[in-house]
């Protein structure tokens, strides 16, 4: 049983970390946030098994509210919003595929260095879940960094967020109260930019980040 | 033991002087509320002072500890009394009563006092917290509560624009010590964290970081007393307080700073090499030669005594070198002489450097004037005032019977045993020192002869002089209370000597001999044939042979009144321009001297013949120090941030590279790491 409940829960962990990086060369914004819900699917997914496992019946909550909100009710609003804005068939990024994959490899295997070498004392579980969740985080900000568009910008930001749950729930014990507060933030997060957007919209006529820079007088 | 130990009426009085702060928050903006609080302030410094001295004599060899529970959790805060910090307590308090006392007159001209008197008894709570703090901690934050203070009441003008710059350049140099004395601590607390000066004395110095402490020391603490090239802030701050925080900042808060170099070298680090007294001996005599050479040079009669302090700290600073040379070596009498010299210097420059001030504050309440060239001839005016200038300016220009000689001699008969020294290097050294330390002995004179010449001397330069009045008595008593302190002391050096000793033995493990049982109350450094000193005959005889003199002349010479013009000492035309101005006095000094300390140069205007302007001299001098070592750091700083400056434009995207590249670079060094 110990042995079963640890695989799967590799599995899912592992899950998320591979679905990050198709998140990374994704060009399209619809496909994108496709994978983006799949991606907290496995997120919902992993989040109950940890609940099994743990016997922790409250983490079913937040694998519920990651269900929900992050698998169907952020993707939903914002391909509405990309439909709206008439950017649903542009094709964006800053990097090439290639170069950002390796990169998003070589953050993988950073961080499994980094948290397997730290973390010699804690129990394997624990270790293998906090090294998939740093991965996660790392390939969250990295699609950050080398994205343009603000739409993406916003699910890099979510997925990141993803790699932070995972971390938490992977670790037992974690007080209920922080999962929801960062859930709602992460909701507060999307609202507020989704606003921005229609802001920047109105404004640029584009959501393209690097009109404002122009806008500054800054673009190189 | 006493039912009441020592350190907790200390604490007590830090606590009181607190409330007292608080207290004039609330009613500082009350013309009357300087009596209330100044009053608190004197009668809680002059309880703080009877322990403290009481401490010293009656239990010279105990040390009472106490932890409390503040500051940070697994710390607390340690506080300890012993020897050193009872002489030092005893020092500040004197001086801080003083300071009190004085400002209770002086008060009454202050335009804003809300901003003098909340600060006044935090400035005296934080020095006797540094005193009293017996952990790393504790005394940082002490440390800084004494710098901020301080700083507050620099800033108490602050809408003139130089109150301003002094109080940044004064905040600036302030925290850079403290950053020193923070890494000093830090070095000396070790890799354990061992805060409490208690485990720093059993680990004693961390092996081979000796000289990095030291020379954190040195800069912490030199930054706060003065020493050159770090001195920059001080004639800048202390002249901008108001005369009785002048007088403390000059006065009290640099021998804090001296304190703290005691404590660091002689007690924490524990024995040093020889070889570590060459830097201090060489930057002591450098800041007492620079400091005086400045204050010969200065108009204002405040920045000359803020320049005068520089001078009196490199004086102990050397005997605190001398005192490391000769313990290096195992020359335990010789430390200890010279140890004792430097603490006799501590507490005759807090007397008679607040004696001064206090005049100075006289003088700037008489007349609203702190240029030389616009006063004169104050001594007919202002009497009383003028004749306790005179005793300030006569002790700390070291003349006997005064105590500035007495400390000062002690000083010069530690030097005199530099032969003794095993080292060549040493041997030397310690006699260019002397010759230095001499050299500066001489233009503290002549400084002192310039300041108070041209300001009580003469005929009054402006209306505002001429007009002068005697100030009040509050202020008067406190002068004289203070003139009659430096007079005792230089009488009867013995009893000094005697009452430091144990301070002495806890910072060099041994003493002077006993100086009180040798008759006619002389002092014996080290044998009757080698050298002695009784300031008591000195005194009788000075006195006698003025009385004898003066009757002589009373009743001896003719009284018969002559009127002759002659040609009037000098100066026959009315004109007071006629008289010898500052700048004039120390033309020559500056002729000698000048041209490599300030690059000062002359420069004559003759107009053409027949133009019928006058003839102009005029002098450029240049502050060396500070072209030469500050303004290139500014311009460092400036160009850094100009070159720093775009990455507060950087796009949404760009930060957040930087954020991701640091963390990756942070991961991957945490991957690295051995």
């Amino acid at each position: 049983m110990n042995n079963l409940a640890f695989d799967i829960a590799h599995l899912l962990a592992g899950g998320l970390v591979l679905i990050s990086l198709m998140l990374l060369y994704q060009d399209r914004l619809t496909s994108l946030l496709n994978a983006f819900a799949l991606q907290a699917f496995v997120l919902s997914l992993s989040v109950a098994w940890q609940a099994y496992v743990q016997n922790a019946p409250h983490l079913y909550l937040t694998a519920g509210i990651a269900l929900s909100v992050k698998a169907v009710i952020i993707p939903l609003a914002l391909r509405r919003i990309i439909r709206r804005l008439g950017i649903h068939r542009e094709i964006e990024t800053a990097i090439n595929v290639g170069p950002t994959m390796l990169a998003g490899l070589g953050l993988i295997a950073l961080s499994m260095v980094v948290v397997l070498r730290v973390t010699s004392e804690a129990d394997m579980l624990a270790r293998e879940d906090l090294a998939f969740a740093l991965s996660v985080v790392l390939l969250g900000l990295l699609m950050m960094v080398t994205r343009r568009n603000a739409v993406s910008q916003v699910v890099g930001f979510m997925s990141l967020e993803n790699g932070l749950i995972l971390a938490a729930t992977g670790a037992k014990g974690m007080p209920f109260v922080v999962e929801i507060s960062v859930a709602f933030s992460v909701l507060i997060a999307f609202i507020v930019i989704g606003i921005f957007l229609f802001r920047i919209r109105e404004r640029f006529d584009s959501v393209d980040l690097e009109a404002m820079d122009e806008f500054r007088g800054e673009a190189h | 033991m006493s039912a009441l130990p020592p350190l907790d009426v200390m604490l007590w009085c830090v606590l009181a002087l607190l409330a007292t702060g608080v207290a004039a928050i609330v009613i500082g903006r009350n013309a009357w509320a300087r009596w209330p609080v100044y009053c608190a302030c004197l009668a809680i410094s002059g309880i703080a002072c009877a322990f403290a001295l009481l401490h010293l004599i009656v239990h010279p060899a105990a040390a009472w500890e106490a932890v409390l529970p503040l500051g940070l959790p697994w710390i607390g805060a340690h506080f300890r009394i012993d020897a050193l910090a009872a002489f030092f307590l005893v020092v500040i308090n004197l001086g801080a009563a003083a300071a009190s006392l004085y400002g209770l007159g002086y008060g009454r001209h202050e335009s804003a006092p809300e901003r003098v008197l909340p600060f006044f008894p935090v400035f005296l709570a934080g020095m006797n917290m540094v005193l009293l703090a017996a952990d790393a901690f504790t005394f940082l934050l002490s440390w800084e509560f004494m710098s901020l203070a301080s700083w507050a009441l620099v800033m108490t003008h602050h809408r003139d624009d130089d109150n301003r710059k002094a109080g940044f350049v004064y905040i600036v140099m302030a925290s850079f010590g403290t950053l020193a004395l923070l890494l000093a601590f830090g070095l000396l607390a070790g890799a354990e964290g061992g805060y409490a000066f208690a485990t720093i004395r059993e680990q004693g110095a961390p092996p081979g970081l000796t000289g990095l402490v030291l020379a954190l020391a040195l800069l912490g603490t030199g930054s706060k007393a003065g020493l050159v090239p770090l001195h920059v802030w001080l004639p800048l701050a202390h002249p901008a307080a108001p005369s009785h925080v002048s007088a403390l900042m000059s006065g009290v808060m640099t021998k804090v700073a001296i304190y703290a170099f005691i404590r660091i070298v002689f007690d924490l680090l524990g024995p040093i090499g020889w070889e570590w007294a060459i830097p201090v001996l060489i930057i002591g005599a450098a800041t007492a030669v620079l400091g005086v050479l400045s204050a010969l040079m200065q108009n204002d009669i405040k920045r000359v005594l803020a320049y005068s302090t520089i001078e009196n700290i490199g004086l102990i600073f050397v005997a605190l070198g001398l005192a490391m040379a000769f313990q290096g070596n195992g020359m335990q009498a010789a430390a200890a002489l010279a140890m004792t010299a430097a603490l006799f210097h501590v507490l005759n420059h807090s007397l008679f450097k607040n004696l001064l001030f206090f005049g100075a504050g006289a003088v700037l309440s008489a007349t609203g004037e702190r240029a030389m060239e616009k006063l004169g001839g104050l001594l007919n005016r202002m009497p009383v005032t003028g004749l306790l200038f005179l005793v300030g300016s006569v002790a700390i220009s070291a003349l006997p019977p005064l105590n500035g000689f007495a400390s000062e001699w002690l000083m010069f008969q530690a030097i005199l045993l530099s032969p003794e020294l095993p080292q060549w290097a040493l041997k030397l050294l310690v006699p260019a020192v002397g010759a230095l330390l001499a050299l500066a002995a001489a233009l503290a004179a002549a400084c002192f002869v310039r300041a108070f010449g041209i300001t009580f001397l003469g005929r009054p330069r402006s209306e505002a002089a001429a007009g002068a009045h005697e100030i009040d008595r509050l202020s008067i008593a406190a002068m004289a209370i203070v003139a009659v302190l430096c007079l005792l002391t230089g009488i009867v050096p013995a009893v000094v000597i005697d009452a430091v000793a144990p301070t002495v033995q806890f910072a060099t493990g041994t003493r002077m001999p006993v100086q009180t049982d040798i008759a006619w109350l002389s002092i014996v450094p080290i044998a009757e044939s080698r050298s002695s000193y009784n300031g008591l005959l000195v005194f009788v005889f000075i006195v006698a042979s003025a009385s004898a003199a003066a009757f002589v002349i009373h009743r001896v010479a003719s009284d018969k009144l002559r009127r002759a013009p002659a040609w009037d000492c000098g100066f026959p035309d009315a004109s007071t321009v006629t008289q010898y101005s500052a700048d004039s006095f120390a033309q020559p000094l500056r002729r000698v001297f000048g041209g490599f300390a300030f690059r000062a140069r002359e420069e004559v205007h003759m107009p053409l013949p027949g133009n019928g302007n006058p003839a102009r001299l005029t002098v450029h001098m240049h502050d060396l120090v500070w072209e030469g070592l500050y303004l290139p750091i500014v311009r460092l700083i400036n160009v850094l941030a100009e070159k720093l400056n775009h990455l507060q434009f950087l796009t949404i995207r760009r930060y957040l590279s930087l954020v991701f590249g640091a963390l990756v670079f942070l991961l991957l060094v945490v991957a690295s790491w051995p």
